[in-house]
């Protein structure tokens, strides 16, 4: 115990030595979340449209109004010819083409079928298709109110939907992005510390060193991850009280809870680092091993695309993703106000996790060292 | 200029490289690795929708449009009860998406007219699947309604739908261009960053600078090895989108190595600078990790739209590289521009590269303190 504690000292003034590694470790991740939790959102607010109308009606201007009342839409410019439209659309000049053909209005009060076209700048995938589900509606909803005119009364079966978003009703995506991020921050602060340490004082000498003092294997490894640890939970207390205050992320569950999960999953993330530590020679490998890691975790978190969206054996493959499991319990929590029992079993996994690396780790440094 | 002490400077980096297999393996792999598993992995697309069905009164129509939900593929009835207490627990222990809840009335009023009331409650903690979630869900109701009042006159507009330059919004034909700007950007400046920040941390660096080399030409002979490296990565994460996503290339593939080449120095150059500005490798790694993943990620464009950021967020994503790459290479191979088009990004990008270039140069310390 005395040893570890000394240990302990050690290295929480190495840490503390480097100012500016304190500044990188504390601050650093406190302003990405600043930048990063407003920048990660699907929302399109307004999409610039262009109008090719051949129409000319009442109708077609009446659709256009509808259009450009809805405030999603912004007509950035019009004219009768497609050309100069697509002309704009290769400059990113505008988003959207709406089409309008001659006959629109003429079709629809004949046939009460009439037909348009939208043309959407696919390149960004998710704004186009959010864009288009705006564009579907306020046109379904001009359609209805063209059919009340002609038709005042609707015969038929009206089926009255509504919708309610649970756990999120102003589909504010912050709420959501930012314990994600936050994660996210802390897992790369705490895995690569961890990874770069040990074979620093390989790199250095110093562990030949240690090697020949009566340390135990199990002690060295404590007084390893201790420190980094420590230094991640109070990051982790300075994002929460961002996301508390600054982004309003509602905090339904308790928070014991999120920090009783942490604890256990910065087992588990600087274990894998002290892992990577033990197997490595230098520090420039150590990073680059843990630098892949972290990017394939981080990709396949379900932090950006979700986790169900991908084909099976990459959802079978996430199941041995730590940071999914922790993402995963820190939403649930904080959005849903899961209780304990609701994340029992990621926390397991995660448990699992934290033994067999910190098992690894110390079997891997008594094999190389001891 | 001592042109020859330079060459042997870059062979020695070279050696350096050349020496340690596995890091050299890991460079040449991991771009190839990641575009292959991501391309194959990111996706937003909604395959399989878990749906909880409420349904106080059993009935021939709420059947009906349930059996409708299921002929979709998409839609999976995950539960069934009476009552709307179901819903919670398999929300919080995300086992649904979509709660289907029938009226009490509902079958009697679709026969009556009376509106026949359905609540659709999503699991909205993600706005944007939660939307899509919706949307899907909206469009079955919608066609088993149209249904139901065939024959009476409403009127349709039919909109057709063209996505242009990504016709199926096929994920990976995003995502390739964003893919290979973190990737590069990751290595090159990573590499470089633990390269310097190696020869300060072992004393070498004073080697170095006593040496007949100047300042500059070591920064050369830094950055050199590592171009021609990043370069083999662009090639191969190219060759793999081709090959194995078929992502199109419907524009100059000349002109797209000509950009990564520039974005690329602007990455080394970025690597450079960290390393003057750092004390160790662990503090240079940290910072280039910490200045180059998530930015790379979130404010380039490549997962989230810019459109959509906040205003004064803008400025910020100005000075993110990947930013006017990730343009350049969709506008190159999506749309089959060229510099006609791209000249305001690809002037944004040689500036940066110059800016970056003489920075790190000047804080580049010729002598120890």
């Amino acid at each position: 115990m005395q040893t570890l504690r000394y240990l302990l000292r050690k290295e929480f003034l190495q840490v503390f030595r480097d100012r500016m590694m304190v500044t990188q470790l504390l601050l650093m991740p406190i302003i990405q979340l600043l930048l990063l939790g407003n920048a990660a959102t699907f929302e399109v607010k307004t999409s610039r449209m262009y109008v090719v109308d051949r129409d000319h009606s009442e109708t077609s201007r009446g659709l256009i109004d509808r259009m450009q009342a809805s405030r999603r839409f912004n007509v950035v410019g019009a004219s009768p010819s497609m050309d100069v439209a697509n002309d704009w659309m290769l400059r990113r000049k505008t988003d959207v083409i709406l089409s309008i053909p001659a006959d629109l209005e003429r079709d629809i009060v004949r046939t009460r079928n009439g037909a348009i076209q939208l043309i959407l700048n696919a390149e960004d995938g998710a704004a186009a298709g959010v864009t288009q589900s705006y564009a579907a509606q306020i046109i379904g909803a001009y359609a209805n109110e063209l059919g009340a005119e002609l038709m005042p009364k609707v015969s038929g079966h009206p089926i009255e939907v509504r919708a309610r978003g649970w756990y999120n009703p102003d589909l504010d995506y912050r709420d959501y992005m930012v314990p994600g991020i936050l994660v996210q921050l802390v897992t790369v602060v705490g895995t690569l510390m961890a990874a770069m340490n040990i074979v620093r004082e390989k790199e250095l000498g110093t562990l030949d060193q240690l090697s020949v003092t009566p340390l135990s294997q199990s002690t060295f490894m404590a007084a390893k991850l201790i420190p980094f640890w420590v230094i991640a939970l109070v990051e982790l207390t300075l994002g929460l009280l961002v996301a508390r205050f600054v982004f309003h992320v509602p905090m339904l569950g308790s928070i014991a809870l999120v920090f009783g999960a942490a604890a256990v999953y910065l087992i588990a993330a600087l274990g894998i680092g002290l892992f990577i530590s033990t197997l490595v020679d230098t520090q420039q490998q150590a990073m680059f091993v843990t630098f892949f890691i972290i990017m394939v975790y981080l990709l396949m978190s379900g932090l950006f695309t979700p986790v169900r969206s991908m084909p099976d054996w990459a959802q079978w493959m996430a199941q041995f993703n730590p940071v999914k499991h922790f993402i995963e319990i820190m939403r649930a929590v904080l959005l849903k106000g899961a209780t304990p029992r609701d994340v029992a079993r990621p926390i397991g996994i995660l448990a699992v996790f934290g033994v067999v690396a910190l098992t690894l780790a110390i079997r891997e440094y008594g094999r190389r060292i001891g | 200029m001592n042109l020859n002490a330079l060459r042997a400077f870059v062979v020695k980096e070279l050696h350096h490289i050349l020496r340690d297999r596995q890091t050299l393996t890991v460079l040449l792999m991991m771009p190839l690795v990641q575009v292959i598993l991501f391309g194959y992995a990111l996706r937003s697309d909604v395959r399989d929708i878990r749906m909880a069905i409420v349904d106080p009164t059993p009935d021939n129509a709420t059947l009906e449009l349930q059996s409708r939900f299921l002929s979709t593929m998409r839609f999976r009835i995950v539960a069934t009860g009476q009552s709307t207490d179901i819903i919670e627990p398999l929300f919080r222990r995300d086992k649904a998406d979509v709660a289907l809840v029938f009226d009490p009335d509902f079958a009697s009023h679709l026969r009556g007219t009376e509106p026949a009331r359905l609540l659709i409650a999503i699991d909205a903690s993600d706005p944007n699947t939660g939307t899509t979630y919706l949307n899907y869900t909206r469009a079955v109701i919608q066609a088993y309604q149209a249904e139901l009042s065939a024959g009476s006159n409403q009127v349709r507009i039919v909109t057709e739908t063209r996505m242009r330059f990504n016709p199926t919004l096929e994920s990976v034909n995003l995502f390739v261009p964003g893919l290979i700007a973190l990737v590069l950007v990751l290595v090159s400046a990573l590499m470089t960053a633990i390269s310097l920040s190696r020869e300060k941390e072992r004393g070498t660096m004073e080697v170095l600078l006593v040496s007949p080399l100047r300042p500059q030409q070591i920064i050369v002979g830094k950055v050199l090895p590592y171009l021609v490296l990043a370069f083999a990565n662009v090639l191969t994460a190219l060759l793999a989108a081709w090959a194995v996503f078929h992502v199109p290339f419907r524009g100059s593939v000349v002109l797209l190595l000509l950009e990564s080449i520039l974005y690329t120095l602007v990455s080394l150059a970025l690597g450079v600078l960290v390393a003057a500005k750092t004390a160790s490798q662990r503090a240079a790694m940290l910072t280039a990790m910490l200045a180059t993943m998530l930015p790379n990620a979130l404010l380039s464009g490549m997962i989230f739209p810019i459109a959509s950021m906040p205003r004064w967020l803008l400025p910020v994503t100005y000075v993110v590289p990947a930013r006017w790459f990730i343009v350049i290479a969709r506008g190159i191979m999506l749309k089959g521009v060229g510099l006609g088009i791209l000249w305001r990004e690809t002037l944004v990008l040689s500036a940066m590269a110059l800016l970056l270039l003489v920075a790190a140069m000047r804080s580049f310390k010729p002598r120890m303190e």
